[in-house]
């Protein structure tokens, strides 16, 4: 599982990966998912549907990220937008 | 009389000088070295066109990686993801009673699709607040991915964080008129090509 996190001027950038069956790595994955949901982060995780068709799931824990999930990506959290005139 | 004022000056000052020296040129160099930092993270943090081109190209990727085939297609051709309404298990009902347009740094904007009326636009953004290059706006396909997880997600949330307003408030409606005639000429397009390719077949 990768964690990873959006950032200005740069792109996703890789916070932590490990594998979530070996309880060091699963450690340092959860550390790393609650440093950045403390920071305000909203934590996604992008899947596929038994259609095919893909989706993304809000996760505020840990344990409810999905074993299987490959990412999990981080992003600012929403916020009410410019209120100025901008045509 | 002159004369002996403005000799007196003179010695005030080289003896407030003399006094003031031990303290003053620690300071003075101390002035200096935070004003050449200061210019050195200025121009550090200032905007480097190249860092933001590998910046949107990265996150291109991650975008291609996290949404559907068709909804890469569509903002790779036409510069906006079309995401239908009232999503969870109908999220990608084309019958849905409505839909939003999502636009890099620009408000969603909602619409009915048999119409093509505008009902309203959201105006949300994403900033990061640590501003790691001096700025809190995301990559233009980031602030796309973003809007299309968080709509998929939990539109109701999205939704009501945003800032509501009629259409026209920051988007041209004219544009975004023209916006859903190409988005309907380019789904015409990929079902005609579609077609031909089954029949090639």
């Amino acid at each position: 599982m990768k964690l990873l996190r959006m950032k200005p001027g740069h792109g996703e950038i890789l916070l932590a990966e490990g594998d979530v069956e070996v309880h060091e790595e699963e450690q340092r994955l959860i550390e790393a998912f609650r440093r950045e949901l403390d920071a305000g982060m909203w934590a996604a995780v992008p899947s596929e549907r038994t259609d095919g068709r893909r989706r993304a799931e809000l996760v505020k824990r840990f344990s409810d990220v999905p074993r299987d999930a490959e990412r999990v990506i981080f992003f600012p959290r929403a916020a009410g937008g410019a209120l100025r005139t901008a045509r | 009389m002159p004369l002996a004022l403005g000799t007196a000056a003179v010695v005030l000052v080289v003896l407030l000088w003399e006094l003031a020296r031990p303290r003053a040129l620690p300071a003075l160099v101390s002035l200096r070295a935070r004003l050449q930092l200061r210019s050195r993270e200025a121009a550090q943090i200032g905007y480097d066109p190249g860092r933001e081109r590998r910046a949107e190209q990265r996150a291109r990727e991650l975008l291609r990686s996290c949404v559907d085939h068709e909804d890469w297609a569509m903002y790779r051709d036409l510069g906006f993801l079309r995401v239908w309404g009232g999503l969870g298990e109908r999220a990608h009902a084309a019958g849905a009673s409505y839909a939003y347009l999502i636009y890099p740094h620009r408000p969603l904007v909602a619409y009915v699709p048999q119409t093509g009326a505008l009902l309203n636009e959201y105006c949300v953004t994403f900033p990061d607040h640590t501003r790691p290059y001096g700025s809190a706006r995301l990559p233009d396909s980031d602030d796309v991915l973003a809007k299309w997880m968080a709509l998929h997600a939990d539109e109701r949330r999205l939704i009501e964080e945003a800032n509501m307003h009629l259409p026209g408030r920051q988007i041209d409606p004219e544009r975004v008129r023209r916006d859903l005639v190409r988005l309907s000429r380019w789904e015409r397009e990929r079902s005609d090509g579609a077609t031909d390719i089954v029949r090639a077949a």
